[in-house]
């Protein structure tokens, strides 16, 4: 085999990557690995370097710079081989109207060396009702099942999720993240894009957070929500009844001075809390127009 | 992984299928030559020359409005629902997938150019194709041309509602110039040799040839095929040039 062995632990690897589209330089020097059997996240904003950053691992387009290997292969050649060891569900992308779920995936099955059962494949996405019917009569949520679907009948090793429930309503999201967390349990690698926070908390094994084609921060959900400094947010109501917020990275302290104090001039801290920042915290923090 | 043959078959066999489907566009497709002929039939009815004239020219307008009109409309539709790039994500060889449409066109200029022979013989008193060689190498060469220019049309497409206006901003002034509906000799001299440099008056030409008697065999008609020949030329130039995968960014 050529190229098609880098390493047995790495799906992923992206270094120093680099897209401009004239003027605009939509990805400023990328890096990230994504380790076999890991869902891997990139959040961000929209117009954050996302798409761009998986549509150059998707071989849709051509990076301007860098080192980019999807599977030991550059996807940039588009090997025929690396096409049928992975699977991609794009933001948006159409599905033939007039054939029915079934026969499109029996249609795509076709086009694999080792396809998965269609009927098996059915029922993970959900759509076994759904079987025979023509795609034009799906809802909208249904036709980002069998995008899912068509994705997988091709018993990929890799799958690509590019915003997997936008427009989703709750209770579909739910279900479309245990078919995603399935997949880990097959043993497939994920690279989630999102800019759903929950989902990415939900899902991912570790998150990069992009904005401006750059990447802010990089770990699992839960070290990036305490990290930041391991910062604590103590809030109370003071005197006049204004809410103050204090951060501090010793809230043992800040709290003896407070309650002390409070203590001294004969008061109450109403509405005391001590919170740790969630994801979305600094999320929001990294991403904010500064 | 089956063999680009196998995997081809398989693709047309597909488009086939989901053609009849859409039940009104089917319909039209074989319905549209036959209204012109029996329009055009009841309109110059008797008159055996302009029959003559008529009847090549709807076998003309066939290829090019399957070819043509068919692959503009269907690859800009595909390519804006993002058909193509889906298709482009799987390992399915994208000549196969494109070989696949082109065959399903090429299937209905043949089932359209069947029932325009049909017609000729059945009502209008053309009998069966006197030259058929030249018949089924000017539709050959006819489908190749338009179906390439047709794919290289798309590019130019900006979005699928854009597509009839561009479409037909080219398929109806060539109709009206080629001489589909009367005998080009009839057009003023300007026009006419703006007519035989474009590739459906060549086509009518030797379709003429082929349907009607004593146009002389292909031996006639070579200048023709040479101009289809040229603009099949420019057709793979440009389609190779121009073609696209994905929907423009808004």
């Amino acid at each position: 085999m050529i190229g098609g062995v880098a390493s047995v632990e790495t799906a992923i690897e992206v270094r120093d990557l680099r897209k401009s589209y004239g003027e605009l330089e939509a990805v400023r020097g990328i890096e990230f690995t994504v380790r076999r059997g890991e869902i891997y996240g990139l959040l961000g904003p929209n117009g954050a370097g996302k798409t761009s950053t998986v549509e150059i691992l998707e071989g849709y387009r051509e990076r301007s710079a860098g080192h980019v290997s999807v599977l030991g292969f550059d996807p940039n050649d588009r090997p025929r081989e690396l096409r049928a060891r992975v699977g991609i569900v794009l933001q948006s992308s159409g599905i033939y109207n007039y054939a029915s779920v079934a026969e499109s995936l029996s249609h795509f099955a076709h086009f694999y060396p080792h396809p998965r059962d269609v009927d098996e494949v059915i029922e993970l996405a959900g759509l076994t009702e759904k079987r025979d019917a023509r795609a034009r009569t799906l809802s909208g949520g249904q036709r980002r099942r069998l995008d899912l679907a068509l994705a997988l009948v091709g018993d990929p090793e890799l799958i690509f999720l590019d915003e997997p429930t936008t427009g989703f309503d709750p209770a579909a999201r739910r279900g479309a993240w245990q078919t995603i967390r399935s997949l880990r349990e097959l043993g497939k690698t994920v690279l989630l894009t999102t800019h759903y926070l929950d989902e990415a908390q939900e899902l991912a094994d570790r998150v990069a957070i992009i904005k401006g084609g750059r990447i802010l921060a990089e770990g699992s959900p839960s070290e990036l929500g305490v990290g930041g400094g391991s910062r604590y947010r103590v809030a109370y109501a003071n005197g006049d009844g204004d809410p103050t917020v204090i951060e501090t990275d010793d809230p043992t302290r800040l709290l003896h001075e407070l309650t002390g104090a409070a203590l001294a001039r004969g008061e109450q801290l109403r509405s005391l809390s001590v919170t740790r920042p969630s994801l979305e915290d600094i999320y929001l923090e990294l991403t904010a127009d500064a | 992984m089956p063999s680009n043959a196998a995997a081809l078959w398989r693709q047309y066999r597909f488009e086939r299928r989901l053609f009849w489907r859409n039940r009104s566009a089917a319909f039209f497709n074989f319905l549209l030559p036959l209204i012109f002929l029996a329009l055009f039939g009841a309109i110059v009815s008797g008159h055996q020359n302009e029959l003559d004239v008529i009847v090549p020219g709807i076998a003309g307008m066939s290829v090019m409005s399957t070819t043509f009109t068919a692959l503009a409309y269907n690859l800009t539709f595909m390519r804006e629902q993002g058909v193509l790039k889906r298709i482009r994500g799987t390992p399915l060889p994208s000549g196969v997938y494109l070989g696949g449409l082109a065959l399903n066109a090429v299937t209905n200029t043949a089932i359209q150019i069947a029932i325009v022979v049909v017609a000729g013989r059945i009502f209008f008193n053309l009998g069966w194709p006197p030259q058929p060689l030249t018949l089924v190498v000017f539709v050959l060469a006819g489908v190749a041309a338009f179906a390439l220019l047709g794919a290289s049309l798309s590019y130019a497409i900006p979005s699928f509602e854009a597509a009839p206006a561009v479409v037909n901003s080219v398929f109806v002034p060539v109709i009206l110039v080629s001489g589909v509906f009367f005998d080009v000799k009839h057009v003023p001299g300007f026009l006419r040799d703006i007519a035989q440099a474009l590739p459906l008056e060549p086509l009518i030409n030797g379709l003429t040839g082929g349907l009607v008697a004593g146009h002389g065999d292909i031996n006639h008609h070579l200048t023709a095929l040479a101009v289809i020949g040229f603009w099949a030329l420019v057709g793979v130039v440009l389609a190779v040039r121009g073609f696209s995968w994905e929907a423009r960014r808004a």
